[in-house]
This record gives C-alpha cells, structure tokens and sequence, in this order.
C-alpha cells in the first residue's frame, strides 16, 4: 500500500517535534491496515495538531478550537462506514472538556489523537491543561496554581472503554495506534511529545523521561470489562429501526355547528395539575369541529407540579390575527394561582363577560356575571374541574355545545379516557 | 380538507422533514425544546438521525459534520444558545455548509425570561458571526408559515450552501393553532447541487460565473476536504490577498445579489392610505388588526409584512413604501429592524413603537401610532 500523505503539501513542523513523529507513525499505520484515502477521515482541531489533515491525502475536516469530536461526531453518524480519527492538543483538550467527557460516554467510534506536549506551541508557550506545576511556561506564575489533568483516568471515569498513555517515541507506538483504531468504540490515546520550539527551551523534557514519567504514573483501574458496550452508532440504529413512527396530523372533520359566531375569547386560571392546558386543547378542537379557526396560548411555570396554569384559547369564524385575549367573552377560574396572576383583568371585566368560578375562589371587584360551581361538594375531582367548567358551558350552549365538547374528547382521547372523560362531562347534565 | 391543531414548533420540524431534513441535533431550551422533541418523534423511525448534544456548540458541531457528509441538518436553540453557536455559525458561513438554524427567540438579555417572547435577536442573527459576511434570516408570522418558510430555508442552504435561520419567537412557536396543512402551498424541494465526481474536484471551485461551489460528501469516492481556515478552491488554507478577496467577495455576493429570489412577505393595502406599517413576526398580526380597524377611518394605513428579514430586501421596501407619505415601524424590541427601515428609506418619516416586556405589542397600541401622525 501507499502512504497516505499528502504528495503537495509535505509535513512542515519545528525541527525535533514529536507531532512529526506521531504523522508518520499514523501514516504508517493506516498503510499496514490496508486503508485508502477515502475510507479515512482526519478531523482537527487548532494548534499544531490541527496541521494533520493538510498533511494526509485522505477526506479532511479543520475547525474550531476544542470542537473536532463535534464534527466527527456528525461524520461518523452520517458515514458509518468511515474511519474517522481526530487529532488534538492539550489546548483543544481543555477547552474542548465537555465534548471529551460526553465522548466517552456515548463510545461512538472514533479514534481521538491527543498530541501532549504540555503546553499551548502555536501561541507562544502557555500553560495548557496538562502543564506540570513545575514547569516554566508562557502563563508566568500560573500554571503553579493548577494541578495538571490526567486525562486518562478522566476518560476512564467518564466510560471510555479503550484508553492508552503512550510516548510518541515508544517502540510499540505503531501497533498501539492500530489497536487503536480497529477498536469498534471510542478509543483515545494520551500521546506524550516534546515541544522543542516552546516547552523544552525552560524544560528537560527526553523521550527517556517521558518513559520514567509515564511508568510513575497511578495505574488506571480495571475499566476494559466495566466500560466494555455496544458502539454508539450500532445502538442507534438498532433503538432507531425500532421506534414507531408517528401518525400524520389528523385533519378534523367539521360535525357540528357553533352556538356563537364572531371573535370567542375564553381564559382558563387554574394552578398545576388541573388539566388547564388540555382542557384549553379541547375547547380548540371543540371549535375546529365546528369549523371555527382557532389559537392556544399558554402560560404556566418551570416548576410544571406547582404554580399557576393558565390558558388563553380564542375561537373565530375568521382567521385569527392577534392572539393575546382583550375582551373575554369567558373567564373559567379554578385556582387561586392563576387568578392572581390576572387580577388587573379581572378587575375590568365588563358585564357581558361570564365568569364560572370554584367556590371559595377570591375575585376582584368587578362587573362581571359570575357563576359559582361547588366542586368539592359535588364530588368533582380537582383534575376535572376544567373539564367539568366546560361541560356546564356546552349545557348552556355557551361557546360550545355538547357536541362539540363529545367531538373534542374523540379527537384528543383513546377510547378508555374518552369514556372517563365523557362520564365526568354527563354529570353535569345529569343535573 | 380540514384543519389540524398544530403549535409553531411542530409546523417547524414537519416542515423540515418535508424539505428532506434528515438530521438534527439540539440541546433542550424553552421555548426551541418541542422542537427537538419533534424531530426525535419524526426522523428515528424514518432512519433519519436525532441527537442531544452535551451543549449548543456540539449540537451545532453534529449537524456541521453531519451536512459536509451530504445530510440536510438542522438544530434549534433561543438566545442563549444562539450566543453558543456564534463562532460555529461563522465556520458554515465561511467553509458554505449548508444548516437550518432555528431561533425561537424569548426575552433576553441573557437568560432573560424562558417563557416570554421577543424579537431582539433580529441584529444579533445577522451580525453575531465573526468576520460580519451576510446571512438568510426568514420570520414566520404563523403556525402556516412556520411550516412553509422552515422548507424555504432549507431550499435556500442547499442552494446557497450557507446557514439560513427562521427567526420564530414564542408566541408563535408554542402558541397552538389550526392551520389546513393541505391548503398549503408548498415549495417543491430543492437538493444540493453535486460536483460531477469523474471531474477533477476542488471543493470551493466555481463553474464559469456561477457563485455557489458544487458539493460533494465527505466520505464519498472523491476526497473532500473542508476547513474553518482562510482558504482558496483547493480548500487550503491561504494567505494570498487575491484568492482570499476572491471567494469572501464571493460568499458576499451569493447572498445579496439573488435576494430578489427569495424575497418573501404580504401585504394589506387600503386604498387611500397615507401611511404604511412595517412589521414582522407575530407583531404583523396585531399590525393586521390594527390596519383592518382603521380601514374605514380618515387615518388608515396599509401593511407590509416582511418574511425575509437578511439581506433586507431593499427593492421591496423602497417600492411598497414609496406612495406613502409615513411609515410605521412595531417590532418586539427597543428599535432593531427599524435601523435598516432608516437607511433604505433616507428622508421618509418613520414612526417606531418598540416593547419590551415579555408582552406581545397589542393592536391598540399600533393604531395609536398609526392616528398620531
């Protein structure tokens, strides 16, 4: 096979660079397994790394500081069949953490590069994520104030289930990037180099030492067996080919016909766990089926099991334009939350406005025709209360009619919830 | 026929899976997050790919990598998030990878107020990329054109190979609505035009004059190289002034010279009127209230409803103002959009109303400015 570098554009680094190393190494091993140009993809990051893919004659993606898992994430989805490898520095490293961790946790199958060589080469020397404590860098006093990462045991940690720390000179480096990439999952290695153009001009860094250094290191904890899963993209598409897919919008068949016509403008004001939202749902599907136009507009809290619940709902025979309710026609109020959140409209409710209200519900002065519904004392649970408000205005074919509230819980209800749901409605009638 | 209850986001993802989407990725924020839920309900089972990234940069980072291998990308965020995204935006506006780009925008700054609407994103989507080249901004004023213009936009990137955004916003992406999905008019679907893969392929060559390259995918027979760098065709990274003027001048020009092409928007005149209201988004709504009600009045106004907001469709704003003697600009912010009204329109009287308090801008409040003139 031949190499896969690049014949016009060849590798330029400083003179004794272990980034010169590890092309070579790489280069080598991609010869050995058999690989073409376009069965490869080189991702990059910035920095001296990121000259990688300048110098491979294979598919090459550069981009943003800290972001190559981003886009070979994307790649490897979309291309399965790609071996995509990503080289990066310990700058990308750090700034590029959340990405590494999340990688790790996904085992898409990638093959992440990390040339450490300790400290940021293309600026100028700074102190990067994995500069020692000792060292004197770029960054002045500050890299004395930083424990460096050990990003293996970070990535162990974080589920990765193929890790190496390796020297850019060891013997074995060529078969240990082969392994590397073969591996069906997410692989790593922590590549450790000489910077010769910046960190070794204030540091004794040797390929021996970085043996010595590597061979002191705290041994990583059995993680082969722990981390050991199925490749991301393969439990993707497995999960993916059996999920469901879902059913078309159902255009809903005009039935009925409205009591009223014009511009209907109704509010519900309940609290949380009333079943505000879906009951402003019916009365909107209730008005479709009677062929009226007609919006939702919600409000309700972050905290979605307290607080208020609030639902504007307006039904017309012409399209609607403006959305936000002015001149109610109804206000349905449920809960003391809710109310409170609208009491300056309340307070000016004209008379021709209709207000159902829940015993013991406080309102302000206002001009209003109120109607007072008993709910406790009818037995009504907390959570129908909205249902059972909009069941008392279809007897009264206000807004709508039985029929199209029946309409509304076929079209938003299975049949067991929907014959719930009508047994709560008929009570009212019952009356 | 008959209508579907629908909220805006919904429209937006069947909307874009119309238009051939086939990938998205996201990071949950109110009020983008149905959306996402949307798209994970739509394309698993169609063998499509939805992913939630760890943060907005690598969502947007999924779908950069997902596109350059041939997929139709989108992903979805709000303020916030679009601030996350900048300098990935500048990467697929200068290495012309096409992505849809929603912006369900709330109340900002910052964190703002998750569930309030706004449109104060409108300078920010055009100008938040470093480097400053222009951008496709449409705005849905409904649960309709969510639908619709979310397929034009992804026509346009593929066309255009470039980021295109829907700036949507609250009121319209959570607000439900019926909407006659069959009565709409829908634009036939538009594919990425591929280099012919026997020729020898430079990934940022133009044919002849033309002035979007050809694509093809990352991981096909022929190598693709792509990169965030200054490059010249070859996509190697340059520093000779001539080729880089060449193709930033290029990236300039493809976006503005075609507008015409997509210059999308409505209009309600009335005859007679000396005085035409400029809006976009749900404010257009309440704009059309207020036009309506003072149709029959000595104070009326028209209406133009801009739905391409970048590049500013200047011939059409010269044109549809010209017979009028004043122009009133609503729009749910402190005075964005009205800055281009301004320079398009040197010497005209032009009335603002801004607001914002996470409240939509009501009828009343337009018709005030329309008769105070």
């Amino acid at each position: 096979m031949d190499s896969l570098l690049n014949s016009n554009r060849p590798p330029v680094f400083c003179p004794g660079c272990s980034h010169d190393r590890v092309l070579h190494a790489l280069d080598q091993a991609l010869i050995e397994m058999g690989f073409a140009g376009k069965d490869v993809a080189i991702v990059t990051d910035i920095g001296c790394s990121g000259l990688f893919d300048t110098f491979f004659n294979t598919h090459a993606l550069h981009g943003l500081h800290g972001r190559a898992l981003t886009y070979a994430t994307g790649i490897k989805m979309a291309r399965p069949e790609l071996k995509v490898i990503v080289t990066m520095g310990d700058g990308g490293l750090g700034i590029g953490g959340a990405h590494v961790l999340s990688t790790c946790r996904r085992n898409i199958d990638l093959t992440l590069l990390i040339l450490n060589n300790f400290n940021y080469g293309m600026t100028g020397g700074q102190c990067s994520s994995t500069t020692p404590q000792e060292a004197a860098v770029g960054s002045g006093f500050l890299n004395k104030l930083e424990k460096p990462i050990d990003i293996c045991q970070v990535a162990v940690a974080a589920g990765a289930p193929m890790v190496s720390r390796v020297s850019a000179y060891q013997k074995d480096f060529v078969p240990t990037l082969k392994e590397a990439i073969t591996f069906d999952g997410f692989s790593m290695l922590d590549i450790w180099g000489i910077c010769p153009g910046r960190y070794t001009r204030r540091n004794k860094l040797t390929p021996k030492n970085i043996e010595a250094t590597l061979a002191q290191l705290p041994e990583l904890p059995d993680f082969k067996s722990r981390n050991k899963r199925m490749e991301y993209g393969k439990a993707y598409r497995q999960e993916a080919a059996s999920q469901k897919a879902p059913s078309d919008p159902v255009p809903i068949a005009v039935t009925c016909a409205a009591p009223q016509s014009g511009r209907r403008e109704v509010i519900i004001l309940g609290g949380a766990g009333q079943r505000i939202i879906t009951a402003g749902e019916l009365l909107c599907l209730a008005g479709a089926s009677a062929g009226c136009h007609a919006t939702q507009k919600n409000d309700y809290p972050i905290t979605v099991m307290r607080g208020h619940s609030i639902s504007e709902i307006i039904l017309s025979d012409e399209e609607i334009e403006y959305t936000g309710i002015e001149n109610p026609a109804v206000v349905i109020a449920l809960a003391p939350e809710g109310v409170n959140r609208r009491k300056k409209m309340l307070a000016g409710l004209p008379s021709k406005t209709h207000v159902i209200k829940a015993a013991g519900i406080e309102l302000p002065p206002c001009q209003a025709a109120v109607t007072e519904i008993d709910f406790r004392d009818r037995k009504i649970k907390f959570q129908d209360w909205a249902l059972t408000a909009l069941a008392v205005l279809a007897h009264q074919s206000e807004i709508l009619t039985m029929d199209m509230l029946k309409a509304a819980l076929k079209l938003r209800f299975k049949q067991a919830v929907y014959e719930t749901a009508l047994a709560v409605v008929e009570t009212v009638f019952a009356d | 026929m008959g209508m579907s209850l629908m909220e805006g986001n919904e429209a937006i993802g069947r909307g874009a899976v119309a238009a051939g989407c086939n990938f998205f990725a996201g990071y949950p924020i109110t009020p983008a997050t149905t959306i996402y839920n949307t798209m994970l309900k739509l394309l698993p089972p169609k063998g499509g790919i939805c992913l939630q990234g760890e943060d907005e940069i690598a969502s947007i980072g999924f779908c950069l990598g997902a596109a350059m291998a041939g997929m139709k990308s989108m992903t979805a965020t709000s303020g916030p998030g679009i601030s996350l995204y900048s300098e990935q935006i500048s990467f697929a506006i200068g290495s012309e990878i096409p992505i849809v780009i929603i912006d369900v925008q709330r109340l900002g700054p910052s964190t703002g107020s998750a569930t309030r609407g706004a449109d104060g994103d409108i300078q920010f989507l055009r100008w938040g990329n470093s480097g400053g080249l222009p951008v496709i901004v449409l705005a849905p004023v409904n649960v309709k054109d969510c639908y619709v213009l979310t397929m034009q936009a992804f026509n346009l990137a593929e066309k255009y190979r470039c980021p295109v955004f829907v700036a949507a916003n609250k009121e319209i992406s959570m607000t439900r609505e019926t909407v006659d999905l069959e009565a709409l008019d829908l634009p036939s679907v538009v594919e990425r035009k591929m280099a012919d893969a026997n020729a020898s392929f430079l990934p940022f060559a133009t044919k002849d004059d033309r002035l979007v390259p050809d694509f093809l995918p990352l991981g096909g027979t022929i190598l693709v190289r792509q990169t965030s760098s200054t490059h010249g065709p070859d996509g190697y990274i340059t520093t000779d002034p001539e080729q880089i003027e060449k193709v930033l001048e290029r990236l300039d020009a493809k976006i503005k010279i075609n507008i015409s092409e997509f210059t999308y928007y409505d209009e309600y005149v009335v005859p007679g009127a000396d005085t035409l209201v400029i809006a976009y988004g749900v404010t257009a709504r309440a704009a059309k209230v207020a036009v309506k009600e003072l149709r029959q009045s000595d104070q009326s106004a028209s209406l133009l409803i801009v739905k391409t907001l970048w590049p500013v469709p200047e011939a059409l704003i010269r044109e549809k103002a010209a017979p009028y003697r004043r122009v009133v600009m609503a729009e749910m912010n402190l005075g964005q959009y009205v800055r281009e009204l301004q320079r398009v329109l040197p010497g005209k009287k032009i009335d603002f109303l801004g607001q914002m308090n996470g409240g939509m801008i009501k009828p009343g409040r337009i018709m005030e400015v329309i008769q105070s003139g």
